[in-house]
């Protein structure tokens, strides 16, 4: 009990109470007013402190696409965003479709050390959507996958998803599906509508991701499994999720931040920064994504953060890779999208970055409450701050839509295990080489 | 004006502008001597990443009768084929003071990319990209269609005019550049083709839009522009075969025999005779497909004027 004591002076609370929050070692020691308790202070006046932020949808191209990003730039760019655990999307080379690659991954996120990175198996071998990767060596392996998903690519076939589902009932598993029919979106560029036409990009139409979605859910209900919907981009969707969770099936669904705030409009001057998988929407499908989030049809922002390089990004729209980053900007733009607009409330937000997705996923540590004896992960945000993105960036793309954009909010402190990540705006370096 | 990117780039001014501008390169063309000194020493590059014969040749027509000197950059035989990226041949051609870019590209957007890039200084002409526009094949119909209704030195917009558009809308990058133009020089504008080639959303861009072509031409149009079917459309299930493509939505020869008179029918080419079109209907007197190529020289050499001679003495 020798160990010191770091005291987080005069924060606010999600729900609005006043206190100060003594962390030692990993773990809260003391929350409450005016702790006496004496040790390392930090003045955290006019900030909130929040459960650290969970991102179930990461891209972070390690191993494989190491140009992009890797294990080590995509968690400094997380904890710069106040996530404290992000889940590495398994369309990596080689695919992290068995428990080697999944522990690789695991490891590599230990030995950066700034976030919990949890690696996503995929459903099927080498994402080729013929047959099942070896979900439960994943899920037994160190790295304890409970998450699968093809993400970029869908599960297509009605009779594999069956399967799928099924087959992860024995360990308590959730499939993240990637809803896009791939037969209605061959060569799809930007979301069907008037403007795709008049730009001549082909069209990905709604209907492409209902349809899918429509046959998850039923075949969720069927089999008595567990569906998690990967960012939710349409007003059908919705509804349609809405039908299911009325109907007591088990399903979760995410929304990203791009798809509360962005609209196809951006598309109009080719920018391929604009380029994303799902498309960006109509401002009518926008406002019922934020409408969703309020009621809880959707139930947790997954940033889908999906770096690139310069070059796949400067050239033809055509010829640009789908994706855009959102570590570091997640909170910001939900703040921006939903609490600004009195839609949520901090608690509210608090639950779609952290407590939902850390249930999703079943993580042990992540997603608690604030109170005495849980683990230290835990964000600490500037309300007032109002700034114009730039381009600077942890990650090791620049693939940012937000740039030039005014964003309210600010992480200012991000606390992953008891250690200060980010500490006044500025991420940390971490002496655990 | 720098760029010819879009209709949306111009306005009804700026359209009627080069259709009365060209009028005057006309003249020129009907001279012995076919020929302008207003881009002496200037560098126009046809940039090309995909087959087209007869608009290169007319661009490349249009700027000598201007006096500039062409290059004709293709993607066959050159770096493209080797794996060059847009942007390096882009900066390549700056690197070597070419003033003008007229980009014909398969990708949609291709040519707004190089506008809006910083690779190159030049002017862009959009020549055709992808399934997007090909806003001087707008013009050389709008000037086709004026003078064949209207008289050949008229000056006036399109207003009261009523233009059908026939066939694959969807990836007609003709279409589209026509839609916007007719309409703003104030026509209204029809479109008509099998559903699978209508695309989502066109209704809030033309005025009429009809899936069953005898119902159209009962509507009688002033004119009639038949587009081009391409073959591998019946391949990805956009419909059966090339039969019944020509007997729901070609001009074949009953259907022509009972074309008003004086409706004009246009064709941007290539033809595929017997497929959208008939011999008969496409070689008849009321056909102005021909007037349209040659209008395209006239109407480029005024865009090339517009914007390289007009916009440097505007400084």
């Amino acid at each position: 009990m020798g160990n010191p004591l770091t005291i987080f002076r005069n924060v606010s609370l999600a729900n609005g109470d006043f206190v100060d929050i003594a962390v030692q070692g990993n773990q809260i020691l003391e929350l409450g007013p005016k702790l006496s308790s004496q040790g390392a202070e930090i003045d955290c006046s006019g900030l909130i402190a929040l459960q650290g932020f969970v991102d179930l949808h990461t891209h972070l191209r390690e191993p494989g696409f190491e140009q992009s990003e890797t294990i080590l730039t995509g968690s400094r760019a997380a904890a710069m965003g106040g996530f404290t655990a992000v889940h590495a999307m398994a369309n990596t080379s080689p695919v992290a479709d068995n428990a080697a690659v999944v522990e690789q991954v695991f490891a590599l996120g230990k030995s950066a050390g700034y976030v919990h990175v949890q690696p996503i198996g995929a459903v099927t071998k080498n994402l080729e959507g013929e047959s099942l990767a070896d979900l439960l060596k994943m899920n037994q392996s160190r790295a304890q996958v409970t998450v699968f998903s093809d993400d970029g690519k869908c599960v297509s076939d009605s009779l594999l998803m069956r399967r799928a589902l099924e087959y992860v009932k024995a360990f308590g598993g959730v499939i993240a599906q990637h809803a896009q029919d791939p037969n209605l979106t061959v060569d799809a560029q930007m979301n069907e509508s008037t403007l795709a036409f008049e730009l001549g990009l082909t069209g990905w139409p709604s209907v492409a991701e209902e349809a899918i979605i429509a046959r998850d859910v039923l075949l969720a209900e069927h089999v008595g499994s567990r569906l998690h919907v990967c960012h939710v981009s349409t007003a059908g969707s919705v509804e349609i999720i809405r039908w299911a969770k009325a109907r007591g099936i088990n399903v979760t669904a995410e929304v990203t931040p791009h798809h509360l705030l962005l609209t196809e409009d951006l598309v109009r001057d080719y920018d391929p920064v604009f380029k994303v998988n799902p498309p960006l929407r109509s401002n009518d499908d926008v406002q019922a994504l934020r409408a969703a989030v309020a009621d809880g049809t959707i139930d947790i922002i997954a940033t889908d953060h999906a770096p690139h390089t310069a070059d796949s990004k400067d050239c033809e729209w055509g010829q640009a890779a789908f994706g855009m980053i959102g570590l570091e900007t997640a909170m910001s733009v939900a703040k921006t999208a939903l609490v600004d607009t009195g839609l949520i409330n901090w608690t509210r937000l608090e639950q779609l970055l952290s407590s939902n997705p850390a249930n999703i996923s079943g993580l042990a540590r992540h997603g608690k409450p604030l109170s005495i004896g849980n683990p230290a992960n835990i964000t600490f945000i500037n309300p007032q701050s109002k700034s114009i993105v730039n381009n600077y960036s942890q990650s090791k793309s620049s693939n940012n839509p937000y740039v030039g954009v005014e964003l309210s909010g600010q992480v200012v402190h991000t606390l992953f295990e008891g250690v200060l990540t980010v500490k006044d705006g500025q991420i940390q370096e971490l002496n655990n080489a | 004006m720098k760029h010819l990117l879009s209709i949306n780039d111009l306005t009804k001014t700026e359209a009627l502008d080069i259709l009365n501008l060209s009028l005057e390169m006309q003249k020129v063309n009907s001279r012995d001597v076919k020929k302008l000194p207003a881009l002496t020493g200037r560098t126009v590059a046809n940039l090309f990443f995909e087959d087209s014969t007869r608009t290169r040749i007319s661009f490349e027509l249009a700027a000598k009768r201007l006096s500039a000197d062409v290059i004709n950059f293709t993607a066959k035989g050159s770096s493209i084929s080797k794996g060059e990226s847009l942007k390096d041949t882009v900066q390549t051609l700056e690197a070597m003071g070419v003033e003008a870019l007229i980009v014909r590209h398969n990708y949609s957007g291709a040519a707004n990319t190089i506008a809006n890039s910083k690779w190159s200084k030049a002017s862009v002409i959009n020549a055709g990209d992808g399934t997007h526009e090909h806003p001087t094949q707008a013009l050389l119909d709008a000037l086709t269609i004026r003078q064949r209704i209207f008289g050949r030195d008229n000056l006036n917009d399109l207003s009261g005019l009523r233009v059908l558009i026939v066939g694959d809308i969807l990836h007609s990058r003709v279409a589209r550049s026509n839609i916007l133009l007719l309409r703003t020089l104030g026509a209204t504008v029809a479109v008509c083709g099998p559903a699978t080639l209508i695309p989502e959303g066109i209704e809030n861009l033309c005025d009429f839009v009809f899936y069953n072509l005898d119902e159209a031409l009962g509507a009688d149009f002033d004119a009639v522009m038949m587009l081009r079917i391409q073959a591998e459309r019946m391949n990805s299930a956009f419909m059966p075969n090339a039969a019944e493509y020509s007997s729901g939505w070609g001009l074949g020869d009953s259907r022509f025999s009972k074309l008003n008179s004086k409706t004009l029918i246009l064709h941007p080419g290539p033809m595929n005779r017997g497929l959208e079109i008939s011999s008969a209907a496409a070689d008849s007197e009321q056909s102005a497909i021909l007037d349209q190529v040659t209008n395209g020289v006239a109407v480029r050499m005024a865009v090339l004027y517009k914007l390289l001679a007009q916009e440097q003495s505007n400084g």
